[in-house]
């Protein structure tokens, strides 16, 4: 697998587009079931209520990878996933996600080599405001 | 001990321990609001048929469980960023304890790096993580 072709010919270009629709309960569910407290998370009733900072590592697309992308989920492992927070999600917003692969690259490791799929989601509100950037790393052993 | 502002923090200081509720009804509870209604989240019996030592925790609550940490010790504080490295299972009805630490100060923004823990009963490291948060 020649990961800067891969990166060449994959990287930056969205594939996939999906809306969501924002809801009071679901947020606080969410909230309430990792333990937060703080009433801006918790209390649909005050002011400032808002969706905590990863709620949106949640949301999927309709893919995970472009479609004709030489790898499928099946031969990969989850890296892990890093929310860049940008401005607070409310219930009620009509939240719409991108996605498209921001990086390949490979590294070598004791058990061999790893190539490493960084799978992009930038959600904007309604009015055109990043909210939210998830990064979503897909692991793929080669050696 | 609560941290309200930038100026109360000192590098290198921890954030209280905080043992997480990540019993079946809390994970299925999540499930519900998130999606991740799977039964590796919440059937123990499937999940070990399949070769798993029991249900496992959701990576994406792990990780708000990092966050409601943050915000437990410092109610003020603005996460920016959180990111998690789901390095091994964590168990559905075990007694994992979630650790912090201050690894970095920045004076002109007020902001500070944690670096983030979650370990099991035997003190295995299951999720680790950073977080860019920032203070008033």
């Amino acid at each position: 697998m020649d990961t800067g072709e891969l990166k060449r010919q994959w990287v930056g270009k969205t594939f996939d587009t999906v809306s969501f629709e924002i809801e009071a309960e679901t947020m606080l569910q969410f909230a309430l079931a990792c333990g937060e407290e703080l009433p801006r998370y918790t209390d649909p009733e005050d002011p400032d209520f808002q969706a905590v900072p990863n709620y949106t590592s949640c949301f999927h697309g309709t893919r995970t990878l472009p479609e004709g992308f030489p790898m499928n989920m099946e031969e990969s492992f989850d890296g892990g996933k890093c929310v860049e927070w940008k401005a607070p999600i409310r219930a009620g917003d009509t939240i719409t996600a991108q996605s498209h692969l921001h990086d390949v690259y490979e590294k070598t490791g004791r058990s061999g080599g790893m190539v490493f799929i960084v799978h992009r989601m930038q959600f904007t509100n309604q009015n055109q405001k990043l909210v939210a950037v998830v990064d979503w790393k897909m692991i793929r052993k080669t050696g | 001990m609560t941290i309200l502002q930038y100026q109360d923090l000192e590098f290198g200081d921890e954030l209280p321990e905080v043992t997480p509720d990540v019993s079946m009804p809390t994970i299925r509870r999540f499930g519900e609001a998130s999606g991740m209604t799977y039964w590796r989240f919440t059937d123990h019996e499937k999940a070990r048929a399949a070769g798993l030592p029991g249900a496992i925790v959701p990576g994406i609550m792990s990780q708000g469980i990092l966050v409601a940490l943050i915000h437990r010790w410092a109610p003020s504080a603005t996460v920016h960023k959180i990111d998690t490295i789901f390095r091994a299972p964590l168990d559905v009805d075990s007694q994992p304890v979630c650790r912090g630490v201050v690894t970095d100060m920045n004076d002109e923004t007020k902001t500070i790096e944690i670096d983030l823990t979650i370990c099991n009963e035997t003190g295995e490291t299951r999720v680790l993580g950073t977080a860019v948060v920032e203070l008033p």
